[in-house]
């Protein structure tokens, strides 16, 4: 074979060891532990806080009690903590990280730094199936809901997911089908406008109070979520993480475009499979227990690049999980406006201060607007 | 035997239902480990078919590709992206990835679900960079470098997947002309020391014919020539393909012209490069150029950065080609 002439690469290096100056030389790769580990070390704070303050506010060691199996000096409190503050906190960290690593695939697969976790359609699919259940209500179609059990938050978070399932299903009939990933993109913007379209017609027909509740759900919120919820919710967005984390190496041979990737020995029919299916169960999911919670998936994934400075998947996308749980506490804790009881919507929360921060980042640092 | 041989190879595309589109076929090719081979031909004749179908991203019509004696489209993904890899044209962006981490995605074919980077892996990530002589470069941000440091980061990429063959689809399109002449170089020195086979298609055909081993020569009609440059020049092939193309193969001087209209005989003489560099000037100016033309409609001397030009039994002396052109431009045309 031609392959025993080939000058083949030493196994070890020929050279004599490197002096620590030549070494220095190399950068060093891998996952940022450090940094990571500090970003772990905010997210605990960040939670601890979040079970702190509220309309009333309770104490730091007060709450290591309950989250102990203690009990706090008042009653109340400790209720307050399990049944309502740890609940929305464990699902604000949830969404924050699906949101954050869905959007983060999105922005490397189509090569985008405009992508999120909707772009696919699947908040427009959760939308009309949402839709559907609130302007309905009592009408033939809610009674039917109601009929089956389905009343309420969870016929809500049924209907959506039905609806995000859907799109999902359709997307990933197409993605085995195209030849470039990019008409996956042009569908995603098609079902929107075609489900926006329904939901106009609804919205049309239906009575000021329905309306009202559907612009409700469509401001998102942590806070209708349940532990009977959450045990359907945090399965499911593990379930997506975990897939997240499987493709975590062909993102990587992704960031310099398919064609490449296909060189480097990557299924990039496969992969595109795959991370359809993450992406929308991640996103639907999320969409369906907490409303259409937008700007997380699109901003998160930039600040990580930018704080973290790599393309890295292998340090974004535990980046991205951390970060975003972070920054959808940190909006959760802001909706409630500690100290009041005021309760803010908390899509205008994520907006009105990630925007700006997003903002500067990317003038700080240019490249951070092409990186994808 | 060789590194890459193709068996009645059909290039080509399918369409569903309608006739394939055959690009060329009867493809008998051989390429040899340690050799530099240029892909060439006029612009759309299938440079890049070829490259993508050698590459296994796209399937033959017909025929085989045999990689080291085994059909490179039978071989799994990952298994051909260990034997064979590829320099795409076009640019890249990579987003925020250092060059060295950019090299290291070669190593995708060998490394675990995690893509973790083993010593070895780190070794030959190194190795490829220092071969590439891009060890300063290591450091610095992708999208920080120039066109010729990426394309560098690039070919040290596909160095890094340890291949048999390594084809690359214009590698030089973004570059200046000393970068060229760099890039080849390059590629020159890691075909013959590492023992590679090295495919590229390339529009600089004077570059192609002074660094390729051989050419594979494609001509619009599917036909394919294959020869060391000097064989392709001198059975003329290379001026038939590209007369089309309204190009003219000077064989004498080994480079390419265009056509132009004839402006007169003109008689030169002298010497050294001055010589030289005037006769060009002549030639690009329309002239046909002789050395002892007696019915020339002018007779130039080229001497010490003095030029003479003797013209109805008038001379005159210039200090520059240009002016002499200018003046046997402003008489020739009547």
């Amino acid at each position: 074979m031609t392959q025993t002439t080939l000058k083949s690469i030493p196994q070890a290096p020929s050279a004599p060891p490197q002096s620590a100056a030549a070494q220095a030389v190399w950068p060093r790769m891998g996952i940022r532990r450090a940094v990571l580990a500090g970003l772990l070390c905010a997210l605990l704070a960040v939670f601890l806080l979040s079970l702190a303050v509220g309309s009333v506010t309770i104490p730091l060691e007060e709450i290591i009690t309950v989250l102990l199996g203690g009990e706090a000096s008042r009653a109340s409190w400790s209720a307050i903590v399990l049944n309502f503050r740890l609940p929305r906190a464990l699902t604000a960290m949830l969404a924050g990280s699906a949101l954050g690593v869905s959007g983060l695939m999105m922005q490397t697969f189509f090569r985008n730094p405009l992508a999120g976790p909707y772009v696919l359609g699947i908040r427009s699919g959760a939308r009309l199936g949402a839709a559907l259940v609130i302007l309905s209500v009592g009408t033939v179609g809610g009674t039917m809901l109601a009929g089956i059990g389905l009343t309420g938050d969870l016929s809500i978070a049924f209907a959506a997911m039905i609806g995000a399932g859907a799109v999902m299903g359709l997307v990933l009939a197409v993605a085995r089908r195209v030849s470039s990933s990019m008409t996956l993109l042009v569908l995603g913007v098609m079902v929107g406008f075609l489900t926006n379209s329904f939901v106009g017609l609804l919205l049309f027909f239906a009575i000021p109070d329905q309306i009202q509740a559907y612009i409700n759900w469509t401001f998102g919120s942590f806070n209708g979520v349940t532990w009977n919820q959450l045990r359907i919710m945090a399965p499911a967005v593990i379930v997506g993480l975990l897939l997240a984390t499987l493709l975590t190496k062909s993102l990587n041979a992704l960031l310099l475009g398919e064609g490449y990737a296909r060189t480097l020995g990557v299924n990039v029919l496969r992969v595109r499979v795959g991370v359809v299916l993450a992406t929308a169960v991640l996103a639907g999911v999320v969409t369906a227990f907490a409303g259409p919670i937008g700007f997380i998936g699109i901003a998160v994934p930039h600040l990580c690049r930018s704080a973290l400075g790599t393309s890295d998947h292998r340090v974004l996308v535990p980046g991205t999980m951390i970060v975003g749980a972070l920054a959808a506490l940190l909006a959760a804790i802001i909706a409630e406006v500690p100290g009041s009881n005021l309760v803010l919507p908390l899509n205008a929360i994520t907006a009105l201060i990630g925007a700006p921060m997003v903002i500067a980042v990317i003038l700080r640092r240019r490249e951070v607007a092409f990186s994808t | 035997m060789s590194v890459l041989q193709t068996l009645d190879l059909a290039i080509g595309y399918r369409a569903p239902r309608q006739q394939p589109t055959v690009v060329a076929d009867r493809l008998n090719l051989a390429l040899d480990a340690g050799e530099l081979v240029a892909l060439i031909g006029p612009n759309g004749v299938g440079k890049s078919t070829l490259l993508r179908t050698l590459a296994g991203l796209q399937a033959p019509l017909a025929g085989q590709a045999l990689l080291n004696g085994d059909d490179l489209h039978r071989l799994s993904a990952r298994q051909l992206a260990q034997r064979l890899s590829m320099v795409l044209t076009g640019r890249v962006e990579a987003g925020l990835l250092s060059a060295y981490e950019l090299v290291a995605l070669g190593r995708h074919p060998y490394t675990d679900w995690t893509g973790r980077l083993t010593a070895h892996d780190e070794a030959v990530v190194r190795w490829a960079i220092e071969t590439v002589g891009a060890v300063p470069l290591a450091g610095r941000s992708f999208g920080q470098l120039s066109d010729g440091e990426r394309q560098k980061i690039l070919i040290a990429r596909a160095l890094a997947q340890e291949p048999e063959l390594m084809l690359l689809d214009e590698p030089t399109a973004y570059l200046d002309l000393p970068r060229r002449v760099e890039m080849l170089g390059l590629l020159r020195e890691l075909a013959h020391t590492t023992g590679r086979a090295i495919l590229l298609s390339i529009h600089d055909l004077d570059l192609a014919l002074r660094s390729a081993d051989r050419i594979w020569l494609l001509a619009g009609d599917g036909m394919m020539h294959v020869g060391a440059p000097e064989d392709l020049v001198l059975s003329g092939a290379f001026a038939d393909v590209f007369r089309s193309e309204g190009v003219q193969f000077d064989a004498h001087t080994g480079s390419f012209a265009l056509s132009t209209g004839c402006g007169g005989v003109v008689s030169l003489s002298g010497e050294g490069l001055a010589l030289v560099w005037t006769r060009r000037a002549l030639e690009r100016a329309g002239f046909e150029v002789v050395s002892n033309g007696t019915a020339a409609l002018a007779k130039v001397t080229a001497r010490d950065g003095v030029w003479q030009v003797t013209q109805n039994s008038q001379t005159r002396t210039f200090t520059s080609v240009y002016d002499v052109v200018q003046a046997l431009r402003g008489q020739a045309v009547p």
